[in-house]
């Protein structure tokens, strides 16, 4: 059976380049970047490379990127690293009520810790309003941790207007950028940021890999202590291999983004506008806001998602739901019931994140199955 | 990403008795479309008094229709009464076992039997010992009574709140009740329980004091800080100040002063008396 991977914003294939400029940093460059002899140096130097196209990529200087080991390290780091440093300042943040877990779970072993934290909703096109953010401002408050796109609607919220208003008042700024980069343009410089998180596995590199940029001159405390790697931000042997495949990917993903944005768009409004011409009464979110432009967010009202996904994955397409009806899981709808979608809608809407290399035969293919699948089920 | 069993994956793949039955002798929908799980179930009588049609409609997981579709297989045939005896835990059985988080769905199967089988008896479906409609709404993402978390806490042996959540999903959206079902659940169980009202530190005599704020300490603080690997412990009681040692994470944690003031501070205020400090001695 044919299969079609429609779940991009959950992870992607590493490009065959990526993998070619990896390889030789596994067994033949595997030397430890602190050390002093050749073998060291031979990985410092390929981690200082990488540390340039990731900044480049970002519009940063390359001693502004601190490696971690995943998205949600440097989200994890970002947040933390700020309430332990500036804790003699304040103890409010502020984020949203949409963020990714790294960033909310973080907040919330936060608030167990004694500090303040303000959840702010987001209007029914999925965006925040920023007069209620300046008002939530205080005296307290160290820092705003507000996402760049939204990993199950794709929204992207005004990062540049959010940093000025955080700027005004002396607090910093912190952005998730993972689903943002390789879809959007993303320059720290012009939207304003003081600390910003991206990931390799995201834009076709390898899993395990995050970075954290963190504006020049600005110190946080370390969450990881030991050799004191990474400007003694984030200590650990560097991933070396991890790296070198971060800065190659970073390279691509802005050497084609015009292209790849076009194509990722077309794709997208295809599937769109076949759901809606195939499809009666689903429900298209937050279609009218500025979206990264691969994830569409379905509510196909009647038809559980979680059936409905068992289904795709029976006929080999590949999707996910926010929510689950297993009643651990029931938390990861926060972005859908922010957005106030009733309770039933929730249950109810799929993610579909398409990549570069999706076609429009695998969007006319799945449109087809979806359509008998709806049929067949819907009540 | 799901875990089914064969038998389930089978229901759910292809469900038997789909559909509704026409002039029903008992009909009933339970669940609720808005929790993710909502079920239609009726069934008609033959000649003998026994089950000749029954049919389900179910929104929900493949392991709701699963649960759906095996029970309409078990009733059938059976009278009105030998009916009424099947419990969640025979459907689990029959689909040769459910995942902890899904056995709400084969609860949900047994009500709406119950509730068909009240219908054609012609009385509201009501539970033996009490009514879990007209209790206190506990969870409100849910809609779930402390009546009903009650009954499933003692039919079932469940001591957690992680347990009450898997069986009825109390407490598994927000989460904001999850105290709340703790406090049930000691009522149940006869733990020991706290939080009568807060009573005025001035009639508390100096072992009273100490006894409500170490109870504090181990029932509400200590808990909390444990999930993020920290501890606490009380150490004294000096006038109005609580010496305490903060351990683990907590003592080595740049953050641990913002944690005594507002976490442990705030919480004994709360509880035990507004006069109160809270001082942290190290090593």
């Amino acid at each position: 059976m044919k299969t079609m991977f429609f779940d991009y914003n959950s992870t992607t294939p590493v490009a065959a380049e990526v993998v070619s400029a990896m390889l030789p940093y596994f067994s033949e460059h595997f030397g430890n970047a602190s050390s002093s002899h050749s073998y060291g140096q031979k990985a410092l130097h390929a981690i200082d490379m990488a540390r340039m196209q990731i900044a480049k990529a970002i519009g940063a200087n390359a001693d502004e990127i601190i490696f971690t080991g995943s998205g949600t390290e440097a989200n994890n780091l970002a947040i933390t690293g700020i309430a332990h440093k500036f804790r003699g300042k304040g103890n409010h943040i502020i984020t949203s009520s949409i963020e990714h877990s790294s960033v909310y779970r973080q907040c919330k072993y936060l608030e167990r810790c004694g500090f303040e934290i303000t959840y702010l909703p987001v209007d029914k096109l999925g965006k925040i309003n920023l007069s209620e953010l300046e008002e939530s401002i205080k005296k307290e408050t160290i820092l705003v941790s507000i996402m760049t796109a939204n990993n199950e609607t794709g929204v992207v919220q005004s990062i540049k207007d959010i940093s000025q208003i955080a700027e005004k008042y002396n607090v910093f700024t912190h952005s998730d950028a993972v689903q943002a980069l390789g879809k959007m343009p993303v320059n720290v410089d012009e939207i304003g940021v003081d600390l910003l998180s991206i990931s390799a596995h995201k834009i076709y590199g390898p899993k395990g890999v995050g970075a954290l940029y963190l504006r020049r001159g600005l110190g946080i405390a370390p969450i990881i202590h030991g050799g004191g790697q990474e400007k003694k931000m984030r200590s650990g042997t560097e991933n070396v291999p991890g790296i070198v495949g971060f800065g190659k990917t970073c390279e691509l993903a802005i050497t084609n983004l015009d292209r790849n944005i076009e194509h990722l768009q077309k794709i997208r409004n295809l599937l769109e506008d076949k759901v809606r011409q195939h499809i009666l009464g689903i429900e298209i979110n937050s279609s009218g806001a500025d979206r990264i432009p691969n994830t569409s967010s379905i509510t196909f009202p009647g038809i559980s998602s979680e059936t409905l996904l068992v289904k795709l994955d029976l006929n080999g397409i590949a999707a996910s739901s926010g929510s689950a009806c297993g009643a651990a899981e029931m938390e990861t709808s926060r972005t859908l019931k922010a957005l106030g979608l009733s309770e039933k809608d929730q249950h109810c809407t799929i993610r579909f994140s398409i990549g570069l290399s999706t076609t429009e035969k695998e969007i006319e293919y799945a449109i087809k199955i979806i359509k008998h699948l709806i049929n067949i089920h819907q009540c | 990403m799901w875990n089914y069993t064969e038998k389930v994956m089978d229901h759910f793949l292809n469900p038997r008795n789909v559909g509704e039955v026409i002039n029903p002798d008992g009909e009933a929908t339970v669940g609720n479309i808005s929790c993710g799980d909502a079920l239609k179930l009726g069934f008609k009588l033959d000649e003998n008094g026994k089950i000749s049609e029954v049919k389900f409609k179910t929104f929900g997981c493949g392991s709701a229709i699963a649960s759906s579709s095996v029970l309409t297989e078990m009733v059938k045939g059976k009278t009105v009464e030998e009916a009424a005896k099947i419990t969640n835990k025979d459907i689990v059985d029959a689909l040769g076992g459910l995942g902890e988080e899904k056995i709400h769905c084969s609860v949900m199967g047994m009500e709406a039997l119950q509730s068909a089988i009240a219908n054609y008896r012609g009385v509201e479906y009501r539970h033996e010992d009490e009514d879990e409609h007209h209790g206190r709404v506990v969870c409100h993402c849910f809609g779930v009574t402390d009546a009903k978390i009650r009954k499933i806490a003692k039919e079932n042996g469940i001591k957690t709140v992680e347990g009450v959540t898997n069986y009825c999903k109390a407490g598994g959206a927000c989460g904001r009740c999850k105290d709340d079902i703790l406090e049930i659940l000691q009522g149940v169980w006869k733990l020991e329980s706290r939080n009568e009202e807060q009573l005025e530190l001035s009639v508390l005599t100096f072992t009273q004091k100490v006894i409500k704020i170490q109870s504090i300490i181990d029932s509400d603080i200590r808990p909390m800080l444990e999930q993020d690997g920290g501890s606490i412990e009380f150490i004294d009681l000096r006038g109005d100040t609580v010496v305490v040692r903060l351990k683990g994470r907590c003592a080595v944690c740049p953050s641990s002063g913002v944690t005594l003031r507002n976490t442990v501070e705030g919480k004994l205020r709360e509880y035990v008396s507004q006069d109160l400090k809270v001082e942290e001695i190290r090593g």
